[in-house]
């Protein structure tokens, strides 16, 4: 049963709230408190993702966040209806599940050199994080972290320890 | 206030204070404060993260980019940072082996110096 339940425009300005929102309520589920700057990101991250592919495919629909603690787990499910290419999406779920987030640093480090640069590169020529990098932080900082592709568009699944104490 | 800049010229190396929160929402201030700055002709720069409270991947990205321009004009761009919650992201990927980060902007200064 989701204790809480979000849904925000894809701004950017809303991330935070998404943020504060997340963290207050893994505070409130007994996550420890070395954990809630690792929960802060990893939810930052994934909204992030979900704005950006929001405001390029539906600038209308809402992201969603669910946040619920059950069997001593606190997890929080972002999903978003932008249905992509499935190329992108594929992408997106190896660079989430292989946790290939060095391959941000062999990037840089090869960065000017001719034909330098990881396979998968996460660098756009102005220097921006491509998509898929943000996946790869999360895949760090959470230790459960799932990817799936629903009907509308994609929905990343991350979760902690959560203590059990009575309500 | 999400994210307050400022920048300073000191010992001939341009400094940009950061402060706040760095995310999709900020980070694109910054961005056009270091393309700005080179732009003037800034190649030596220290980020000044001491009072950043939160740094996220679109953040690193930024400051990714500013190295990048600034290391076309065999230019510098170093960090001063000492938070763990921040250094953290800089570990996950693998950034601390590409930017030089310092305790602080004295340090930074000198150590930058010390390389010419």
């Amino acid at each position: 049963m989701a204790l809480v339940e979000v849904a925000f425009t894809p701004l950017p300005a809303h991330v935070r709230t998404a943020r504060l929102v997340a963290v207050a309520v893994a505070r409130r589920s007994g996550v420890a408190d070395s954990l809630l700057d690792e929960v802060r990101l990893a939810v930052g991250e994934a909204c992030s993702r979900a704005v950006e592919a929001h405001r390029q495919y539906c600038p209308a629909e809402p992201v969603k966040i669910a946040l619920t603690d059950s069997g001593g787990r606190f997890e929080v499910v972002v999903t978003d209806a932008a249905p992509g290419d499935a190329a992108a999406l594929d992408g997106l779920a190896q660079a989430g599940q292989a946790g290939d987030a060095a391959g941000v640093a062999g990037d840089v480090a090869a960065a000017g050199s001719p034909g330098g640069g990881t396979s998968q590169p996460l660098f756009d020529a102005q220097g921006g994080l491509q998509d898929g990098s943000g996946l790869a932080v999360i895949a760090e900082l959470a230790d459960d972290v799932r990817i799936s592709r629903t009907a509308a568009g994609i929905s990343v699944c991350m979760s902690w320890p959560s203590s059990v104490r009575e309500r | 206030m999400d994210l307050k800049l400022d920048d300073h010229e000191k010992d001939g190396i341009r400094v940009v204070d950061v402060e706040g929160e760095i995310d999709v929402y900020t980070a694109p201030r910054l961005r056009e404060l270091l393309i700005d700055l080179v732009n003037k002709g800034d190649y030596q720069l220290v980020v000044n993260m001491e009072k950043v409270e939160f740094l996220d991947s679109t953040g690193l990205g930024v400051l990714v980019g500013g190295l990048k321009r600034v290391r076309a004009h065999d230019g510098s761009l170093d960090l001063v940072c000492r938070q763990e919650r921040i250094l953290k992201i800089f570990r996950i990927t693998g950034l601390t082996k590409v930017f030089g980060i310092h305790d602080t902007v004295e340090e930074a200064i000198k150590a930058r110096k010390s390389e010419k």
